[in-house]
């Protein structure tokens, strides 16, 4: 099975072009296809956050989008955000705090918290905002903006941590 | 000293090594590789030519297979095979089994059993295959699906000493309750996965698994090949909780349809798959009795539960485990009781027994302290025995006292109001709990090898699993500690079936166990190395490579001569194991909010503070604590497996439907880890610590409940509908 004409797109900065079986999903396609294994698969249906990534600046998750859907976006995986001796200020802040155990959740975890950061920085409000016209950085904002990434080993704490220091250190 | 552990070892050796780095809070050394998504996890093994296989469940509770429609499904593009082959599992491995659990999936024992495995090209032909397959029932009837109507018998003999109805019947002040807790699933993030691969008669499994050693004694069973033609690699795991103690439907079918199709194939449990049919946390009714004289000593304890399993498993969830040895009380009952109902198998579920009968023995000792008129602290100080109750046994160390006085201090206990409903912010009810922590303490087999590199560097292998628990960073620690190498010079190797069998994960006893492997081993080095420098291996001193004794002094690297020195260290448990109580213990403080007018529960506040010996990370101990205590707010607010008692399907099987705690109902938790050593827990002085931080928390959290509004609870999780219609008026 494969779909014409052709899905043409970047991951991480590379040029990709998806031609392949029209149901596979974006997450599958990065999975199984490219080899970029850092997006991870909890449940296939929208409902963990492991498999987000940010699609043209924003999070989604990538089990609910198809390969073939993503004609002209510009995507950024885990991979794309760091390398184990290159670490993004975030994925610093994580290992110092202790932002995880298992690591499956992980880089869902950070690179919904990175694009996050930028909605944050965008102004846009949340369902905890008490002013929708001028956000108040608080711990209760980034938990309800993180509330979409699951974490079963419970390292909600240590997560949050490591979003706090980052805030803290840009003004 | 390479076999069981039998006297308690007061040398507290780590404590004279001079390395520094043990109980340090260092990051992980796989940290980088995680927070990169470079760490790899089962189903990300990409062997050639490999193809994709979905399993498909039943759609009823119990019965057998007519007929399975597969002539159109193997027509379908890309399909490879339809395989329901009667050495298939019916159900998961229990936790050290060794062995292959119940196969031949033909017959069907609960709704959602797998029946067969239909394997395609990719992944998206599989699952397409997968739901087209029409499978025809000869249905039974009179199934067994309530656990509330099943008739019961005793799991195990119940301990009973002297007259516990008399004692209630003499009680200057006691407490009858009945307390219900739902079933739990461990839903750990990574599903359960295997890509199997044969080579000849030899299988690989790439697999997500707990315990490596007992895995591949399964695997091979359930195949009925000899051990050795298996190999498991797993060096990341993506979370357990019990759920990857023994071996489950995805490998063997994988490894199987692998045979067959003289290619890899990989298995991927969906998540509905591994709510439906990986184990699941018993429910348990529970009814503690408790009886006390005028001073509030206790009298009397009676905890008898009731929980339910498939027929002829042995697990019962041991719901009394902790209540066995944490307070006084001569005369005694207590058994746990089980039911044979047509449900998914039950089985370790983290902290399986303390998790859900703690919460209750909790709740039970507020309300008796509110009885006795005592503060919950006092009340539980004055009934700590001197000896394990009925066995006489001291304990090997126990800091429940001090994490009751020193949490108290910390949290600001003093400020609470002992009567309910006393504190009102706007719409919310205010109100504090306390309870205690307790779990038992294990020690298990485990083999380690150190090798002690020519230049100086440090290798350590075992077959241990790391699930998210840091045992590559404590491994490496006490070994860098124990032979003065530097932790930039160490590295670990685990889950890989071909290195020294490890514990395993599981049962808190991963860290201590394997931990205690390491430590022999570099016992053994350290004897050789002293040796070679004409000391006492006592009296050396190893620390940045150099090795010191007195006036003698040289460079390992010299000692070494340009060769390696290796040992396998191993321990197994003895004496100290029969001859001591052995427990982590700890304390939980917690501050909730309850709306008024929704009855809704928020967690405001919540410390636990924790004594399990020495701590080897930390970093990695406390996020242990964190991760259990998250759990504990789980099982008292959120979590609940519903099953309809019409057809016995699980109803809310995924992440949207049963309620794992979410960023926004956790605040930040405190945690405060007592120093303590515990010599006759282990050669490390170390206990578990990864089961402890749920062990209480949800007994802490219906204590601040009442607190607040005065409603006790004694149906667990805390929902709103639990509390709504017993909340006090609230526009009083």
């Amino acid at each position: 099975m494969s779909c014409n004409p052709p899905a043409k797109f970047t991951v991480n900065g590379m040029a990709r072009t998806y031609t392949g079986d029209p149901r596979r999903s974006l997450l599958d396609f990065l999975r199984d296809d490219l080899g970029l294994c850092g997006t991870k698969k909890g449940c296939d249906h929208g409902q963990c956050g492991a498999c987000t990534v940010i699609v043209d600046g924003r999070r989604i998750n990538s089990c609910l989008t198809l390969a073939i859907m993503q004609h002209g976006s510009e995507i950024t995986t885990i991979e794309g955000l760091g390398e184990p001796d290159h670490l993004s200020a975030l994925q610093r802040a994580f290992i110092k705090h202790d932002g995880f155990q298992c690591g499956y959740c992980t880089p869902g975890q950070i690179c919904s918290a990175t694009a996050m950061l930028e909605e944050l920085a965008q102004g846009w409000p949340s369902h905890v905002s008490a002013d929708l016209q001028h956000i108040k950085l608080s711990d209760d904002e980034l938990r309800e903006r993180m509330s979409g990434n699951l974490c079963r080993c419970g390292a909600y704490s240590n997560i949050i941590a490591a979003i706090r220091e980052i805030t803290e250190a840009t003004p | 000293m390479f076999g069981t552990f039998d006297s308690p070892d007061q040398r507290n050796l780590l404590d004279r090594t001079g390395q520094g780095i043990i109980g340090k809070g260092l990051d992980r050394p796989e940290a980088g590789l995680k927070v990169t998504g470079r760490a790899t996890y089962a189903a990300e093994y990409r062997p050639e030519n490999c193809a994709d296989g979905v399993l498909v469940t039943a759609t009823v509770a119990q019965g057998k297979i007519l007929q399975i429609e597969s002539e159109k499904i193997e027509a379908l593009p890309g399909v490879l095979g339809i395989f329901t082959d009667k050495l298939m599992l019916r159900r998961p491995a229990q936790g050290t089994a060794g062995r292959a659990p119940a196969q031949d999936p033909r017959q069907i024992e609960y709704h959602g059993q797998p029946l067969a495995l239909v394997v395609a090209e990719t992944f998206e032909q599989a699952m397409h295959a997968a739901k087209a397959l029409c499978i025809t029932y000869e249905r039974h009837h009179d199934v067994p699906y309530d656990p509330e109507t099943a008739p019961s018998e005793p799991a195990e003999k119940p301990i009973i000493l002297g007259d516990l109805d008399e004692a209630m019947a003499n009680a200057a002040h006691k407490v009858d309750a009945t307390y219900e807790t739902a079933g739990h699933a461990s839903a750990a993030m990574e599903p359960h996965a295997s890509i199997a691969s044969w080579q000849g008669d030899d299988l690989t499994i790439w697999g997500s698994f707990q315990m490596i050693s007992h895995n591949v004694k399964e695997l091979a069973d359930a195949l009925r090949i000899a051990p050795k033609r298996v190999r498991i690699l797993s060096p990341y795991v993506g979370g357990g909780f019990g759920s990857k103690l023994g071996i489950s439907h995805d490998a063997v079918a994988a490894a199987l349809a692998a045979k067959a199709l003289g290619r890899p194939v990989r298995v991927v449990l969906t998540r509905q798959q591994v709510f439906t049919t990986i184990m699941r946390r018993s429910e348990t009714r529970q009814r503690l009795r408790l009886a006390a004289d005028g001073d509030g000593r206790l009298t009397g304890l009676g905890h008898e539960a009731w929980v339910s399993n498939l027929p002829q498993e042995s697990f019962a969830e041991p719901v009394t485990q902790a209540t066995q040895f944490l307070y006084g009380g001569e005369n005694r009952k207590l058994c746990v009781n089980i039911a044979r109902i047509s449900r998914l198998t039950a089985g370790s579920v983290r902290a399986p027994g303390e998790a859900v009968g703690m919460q209750a023995l909790e709740a039970a000792m507020d309300e008796l302290a509110e009885r006795a008129g005592l503060d919950p602290i006092e009340l539980r100080k004055r009934n700590l025995p001197s000896s394990e109750p009925g066995k006489d046994r001291p304990y090997s160390s126990r800091m429940l006292a001090e994490a009751l006085d020193q949490g108290a201090a910390a949290f600001g206990w003093h400020e609470r109001q002992p009567k309910p409903c006393m504190t009102r912010e706007g719409e919310w009810w205010i109100g504090l709990g306390v309870a205690s922590a307790a779990r038992v303490n294990m020690l298990m087999p485990a083999a380690a090898r150190v090798r002690l590199e020519p230049d100086g560097s440090l290798l350590v292998q075992s077959d241990q699993t790391d699930i998210g628990t840091g045992s590559y960073a404590i491994l490496g620690q006490i070994a860098g500690e124990m032979l003065g190498v530097p932790i930039e010079r160490v590295r670990v190797e685990l889950g890989d079936s071909e290195l020294p069998s490890g514990a395993g994960s599981g049962g808190s006893f991963g860290a201590s166990s394997t931990g205690s492997a390491v430590f022999r081993a570099c016992e053994a080095i350290r004897d050789r190395l002293a040796h070679r420098l004409g000391a006492r291996s006592d009296r050396l001193d190893l620390r940045n490579g150099i090795a010191s004794s007195g006036e003698r002094s040289a460079p390992v690297a010299e000692l070494l001569r340009g060769y390696a020195l290796e040992e396998i260290g191993r321990i197994k448990p003895g004496k100290t194991q029969i001859d001591y109580a052995q427990a982590s213990y700890g304390a939980f403080f917690c501050e909730v909010a309850v709306n008024a007018f929704t009855a809704e529960t928020r967690i405001r506040r919540l410390l636990g503070v924790f004594g399990f010996g020495r701590v080897l990370n930390q970093k990695t101990a406390r996020s242990q604590c964190l991760g259990g205590m998250v759990w504990g707010i789980g099982s008292a607010l959120s979590e609940e497996l519903s099953f309809d008692l019409r057809d016995g399907r699980l109803m809310n099987h995924d992440l949207e439907q049963y309620h794992l705690p979410v960023h926004a109902d956790i605040p930040d938790l405190d945690v405060i880890l007592l120093e303590e050593r515990d010599t006759a827990a282990s050669p490390l002085q170390a206990k578990g610590v990864g089961e402890l931080g749920i062990c209480g928390t949800a007994g802490a959290i219906a204590n601040a409940v009442y607190n607040a509004c005065g409603v006790r609870a004694y149906s667990f999780p805390i929902t709103p509908d639990r509390l709504i219609d017993r909340l006090p008026e609230p526009l009083t």
